[in-house]
């Protein structure tokens, strides 16, 4: 989606402003925030891109003014009431209505649920990756209002595969809960000029993973 | 106004946030959705056992192991697996060797995607909107706020993680560093050179210590 979280070369949010020896987190909340999030993740109800589409899905002003943990929690609230583990009354009173029968993660289970992780590289069968290291390609100016991986500044611009790197769960269907559907995932060169005009380094790149229905040959 | 997002700014904020996610939280463990005790534990982790020092430990094994070096090169994941840092945020990695000629540098526009694995969780300027805007269209600038001036042959190349996988930047080893063992090299392995916006510590040859630490 052309949304607020696709922010790749705008302007206006001001310099980036490193913090020495910065804490992890910022306050008790963000702590019990984010292990919350990773252990209601890990119950299975939703994938990686769903997540991510629930938090940029909103409007931009909303977005920008969310700290990062809070849009995390605003997320989760809205991703367990859409999958209908909790009900709106009771995020609104705080009082449970009942036991849920999705099986949480147990402290016992933590540590094997990390190390686990979540690999998205999937068998491709017959399939062969339909470009090669070296080959110029140009990305589609694919405009859809669901979730995408493929960044505005980087639409409609030519490139070359810098790598092959395997073939990958698709974010795009990835989102609306399709675990399977996957595609050849590429690591893509651009020149900075060609996506940010004569005041980027002349020899500087950017690279960008896009998938193969990202690409045509160029 | 550039928006400054750091809740420590206000308190008022802060306490609203503290109620929610304790009301959010107690409703999640009488629903049966969530053990705190798992939340502790996931804490844990991330608080005391998984962070730079992993991604440190690969970077000073790579100046010091050719072959290893080489397998990095090949296949990051098999390599650094191989040292015990797998799971979650680090199913898949690419490791970025910098040289005289060339830097790299890592983002996620879209998100906040970071090699958890090896480097724990990001920091908050790696997820805020002026990193996420600017790394890719003005990357000297946002060096420059790092302290960090690169010389004038060095061309930049970012890499916008915009799928699962993750990048590692491999630093230059810094001079004055000859015949130092992997465990020694370490310390001059910072967080910010991993993702470049710095550089690996140069040991300082200039103090009373100076030819103990070149030694």
């Amino acid at each position: 989606m052309n949304g607020p979280q696709d922010i790749g070369g705008r302007h206006g949010f001001g310099p980036v402003r490193p913090e020495p020896d910065e804490p992890l987190f910022h306050a008790p909340w963000e702590r019990r925030a984010m292990a919350m999030t990773i252990a209601v993740g890990a119950t299975g109800q939703w994938t990686i891109d769903e997540s991510r589409f629930a938090r940029e899905n909103r409007a931009p002003g909303a977005y920008y003014d969310m700290s990062y943990y809070q849009l995390w929690v605003t997320a989760l609230a809205e991703l367990m009431q859409h999958k209908g583990l909790v009900s709106a009354s009771e995020l609104e009173s705080g009082q449970a209505e009942g036991k849920t029968s999705v099986a949480p993660l147990t402290a016992d289970r933590v540590d094997a649920v990390l190390a686990r992780g979540g690999p998205v590289d999937r068998d491709p069968g017959a399939s062969q990756p339909a470009f090669a290291p070296g080959d110029s390609v140009r990305s589609r100016n694919l405009q859809g209002p669901s979730h995408i991986r493929l960044p505005g500044y980087a639409r409609d611009k030519q490139g070359v595969i810098e790598a092959v790197h395997g073939y990958h769960v698709f974010p795009d269907t990835s989102a609306q809960g399709d675990r399977d559907t996957a595609h050849w995932l590429y690591a893509v060169r651009f020149p900075a000029r060609a996506l940010f005009g004569p005041s980027a380094g002349e020899t500087d790149e950017v690279c960008v993973d896009l998938w193969e229905p990202y690409l045509d040959r160029a | 106004m550039p928006h400054d997002h750091h809740d420590h700014d206000d308190g008022s904020h802060l306490d609203d946030m503290t109620a929610r996610v304790m009301a959010l939280e107690k409703l999640l463990t009488d629903k049966g959705l969530v053990d705190p005790a798992a939340l502790d534990r996931i804490l844990d982790t991330y608080e005391t056992q998984v962070g730079p020092r992993n991604g440190a430990e690969v970077v000073a094994r790579a100046w010091t192991d050719p072959d290893f070096a080489r397998w990095l090169e090949q296949d990051a994941t098999a390599a650094i697996h191989s040292m015990g840092f797998g799971g979650r945020q680090g199913e898949h990695l690419t490791a970025l060797f910098n040289t005289p000629e060339r830097h790299n540098m890592v983002v996620c526009t879209l998100c906040s995607c970071y090699p958890w694995s090896v480097l724990g969780l990001p920091p908050v300027w790696y997820k805020s909107m002026p990193y996420r805007s600017r790394a890719v269209s003005e990357p000297r600038a946002v060096l420059a706020e790092f302290g960090l001036t690169l010389p004038e042959g060095t061309a930049i190349r970012v890499w916008d993680s915009t799928a699962e996988m993750r990048y590692l930047v491999i630093p230059m080893r810094p001079a004055g560093t000859e015949g130092w063992t992997a465990e020694k090299l370490v310390p001059l392995v910072t967080r910010d050179s991993m993702i470049g916006t710095g550089l690996a510590l140069v040991p300082d040859t200039t103090g009373p210590d100076a030819e103990g630490q070149a030694a």
